[in-house]
């Protein structure tokens, strides 16, 4: 049997009166891998999650997700999905597991193994002590722990993702990683959004970077790195007033912070980052401070496309 | 957080019937949850009928026990025309808080959550009536027609919220706050119920007024109540009440089914 990327869309288009939220994008998701779209806000990641996922209808294009076409056969597409969007999609004057048992029965559940999928599923997401209590009691992390439980119901072909770890503290965010790559594991495909390049990196096998409804980039991680540089490094001089030379030191890359004393350059790996340390030093130029850091959004933007993210 | 996927298979899809019935189950644990709607529901119903009965009844109609016997059918057909807002706006809630595309993602039948929000507001009707029709009884009213009377009666409000319900829930479609929906409805319902025969009898009306209260559908459906609880309605006027019902069930519910799917 020959296998069909889980997503593969065509040209996908939706204006918003003037403004061209998803202006002409093509995607290939392959079966059982994690996706991530990176962008700023405004780039039209939610809209075009939305599309996928039969909740906004394109303008042009055309998509097929786990072999059914979204326009001609959308019942199909969606019993193969299941979707978290970026704002909870719960009842908040119900309780977590009257949320679930609700899910559970629409998804064609008896009452009785409802109310078990639903126990399973609370237990899983360390929301059994909570079972009880009103939506509108929960925590942001609980929130999106329910909101992420409420698409694992049945097991989706594809999940969709949109932003599933913004607003989340360091640990909660730990638990969504581990949660995704466990699912990616089992076989679900992950199409998540992310404004985080670390996000990305650490989870997807590729990422596409999208801005202003377009796809600027596409690659594996490491595709993308050879493009923006792996890394940035962090230089303050002692003094500010060699600012400018170390900046000249550093080359046509380097960016220095308008606010603080700061200076970034992309590197591609620690020996160049070794290297500009080197040169900074032969020049007589102290530093105050210096790191080595992923780059930051703007800076993968700013190396793509030779501007600041909008 | 471990092994959050079912073992077992996949259940077959639900039918639209117990689909409906989920959503129905939905609307009953909110009134469980949140039982201070029904005081939002009868608060205004209730001041109107004791401040109509004891201060304007004795001048309306001579005394206030007489009043009751006219007003609180009236009242009935103006507490269930005015919470067909709460539907709406409780619609509007959903919509924005993005429940509803958790719903659309599904694969249910489509307007299956329409029902249960139907079966939400029939709810809504028979307690609200059922607490007004309560305290008309407790301060003196007798309807002629005894139970049979009040049962008929409530089927028609039934029929009179199920029509009127979908002007809400086409603007809790398009609305996007819920307070926008209640101040838009009231905009609308505070005339039709005042130009209308549930407070006073219109003979005193200027002409042109008396006009409009004669066709007014909120008049049709007082004066069907009130011959329903005395005992001597009509097809004729029965079916004049069920028509403006009717013609907003056939007009709307197309409408709110291509707005749902148009989104
Ligand atoms: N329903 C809508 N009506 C009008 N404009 C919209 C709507 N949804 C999104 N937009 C606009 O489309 C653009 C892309 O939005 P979105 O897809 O939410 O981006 P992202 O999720 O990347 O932040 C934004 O400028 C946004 O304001
Ligand atoms: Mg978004």
């Amino acid at each position: 049997m020959e296998m069909e990327p889980a997503i593969r869309a065509r040209g996908l288009r939706r204006a918003f009166g003037d403004l061209r939220a998803v202006d002409g994008i093509d995607l290939d998701v392959p079966r059982g891998t994690i996706f991530a779209i990176l962008g700023p806000n405004g780039a039209g990641k939610t809209t075009l999650l939305r599309i996928l996922a039969t909740l906004t209808r394109a303008d042009a294009g055309e998509a097929r997700v786990m072999g059914h076409d979204l326009a001609h056969e959308p019942d199909k597409v969606r019993a193969a999905i299941a979707m978290t969007g970026q704002f909870a999609s719960l009842d908040e004057d119900l309780t977590g597991r009257e949320n679930l048992v609700m899910l559970a029965r629409l998804w064609g559940f008896g009452w009785r193994a409802a109310r078990q999928r639903a126990a399973e599923l609370l237990a899983a997401f360390d929301l059994s002590d909570a079972a009880r209590k009103q939506v509108k009691d929960y925590s942001g992390g609980m929130r999106r722990r329910l909101d992420i439980a409420a698409s694992l119901i049945v097991t989706p072909g594809v999940l969709f993702l949109d932003e599933p770890t913004t607003g989340l503290d360091p640990s909660a965010r730990a638990g969504v990683w581990r949660l995704i790559r466990g699912l990616a594991a089992e076989g679900v495909t992950i199409l998540l959004t992310t404004q985080y390049l670390e996000e990305a990196d650490q989870l997807a096998s590729r990422i596409a970077v999208i801005d202003h409804g377009r796809k600027i980039a596409e690659g594996t991680s490491r595709e993308l790195k050879a493009q923006t540089g792996s890394g940035v490094l962090h230089v303050t001089p002692l003094d500010p007033g060699n600012r400018a030379i170390a900046l000249g030191i550093l080359g046509e890359t380097a960016q220095a912070d308008p606010e603080g004393a700061r200076l970034s350059v992309p590197v591609a790996d620690d020996t160049e980052a070794a290297a500009h340390l080197a040169r900074l030093a032969e020049a007589g130029i102290r530093l105050a401070e210096f790191s080595l850091g992923a780059p930051s959004l703007d800076e993968v933007f700013f190396a793509l496309t030779g501007k600041e993210a909008a | 957080m471990s092994a959050p996927l079912p073992q077992g298979p996949r259940p077959a899809p639900p039918s639209p019937a117990s689909t409906s019935l989920t959503f129905a189950w939905r609307a009953v644990l909110k009134f469980k949850h949140v039982p201070e709607q029904l005081f939002d529901l009868v608060m205004t119903p209730i001041m109107f009928t004791l401040l109509f009965t004891f201060i304007f009844g004795g001048a309306l109609a001579g005394s206030s026990t007489a009043y009751l016997q006219w007003f609180i059918p009236g009242i009935l057909v103006q507490t269930t025309v005015f919470n067909t807002v709460y539907s709406g706006m409780g619609l509007s809630t959903d919509l924005s808080k993005g429940l509803f595309d958790r719903f659309r993602s599904l694969p249910i039948w489509s307007l299956a959550p329409f029902a249960g929000l139907m079966v939400g507001d029939m709810l809504r009707h028979t307690i609200a009536g059922a607490i007004i029709l309560g305290i008309g009884l407790a301060l003196g009213y007798r309807p002629e027609a005894g139970l049979p009377g009040i049962l008929a009666s409530f089927a028609l409000l039934l029929a009179i919220g199920f029509g009127w319900g979908w002007i809400f829930i086409v603007l809790g479609l398009v609305v996007r706050t819920p307070m926008t929906v209640m101040t838009l409805g009231f905009a609308v319902l505070f005339p039709v119920t005042f130009a209308s025969n549930i407070m006073v009898d219109p003979a005193t009306m200027p002409g042109w007024l008396q006009a409009f209260v004669a066709v007014n559908p909120v008049s049709l459906m007082t004066t069907a109540l009130r011959a329903l609880m005395a005992g001597t309605a009509g097809w004729g006027e029965i079916g004049r009440a069920l028509l403006a019902p009717a013609i907003l069930t056939a007009l709307l519910a197309p409408l709110v089914l291509w707005l749902y799917r148009r989104r």
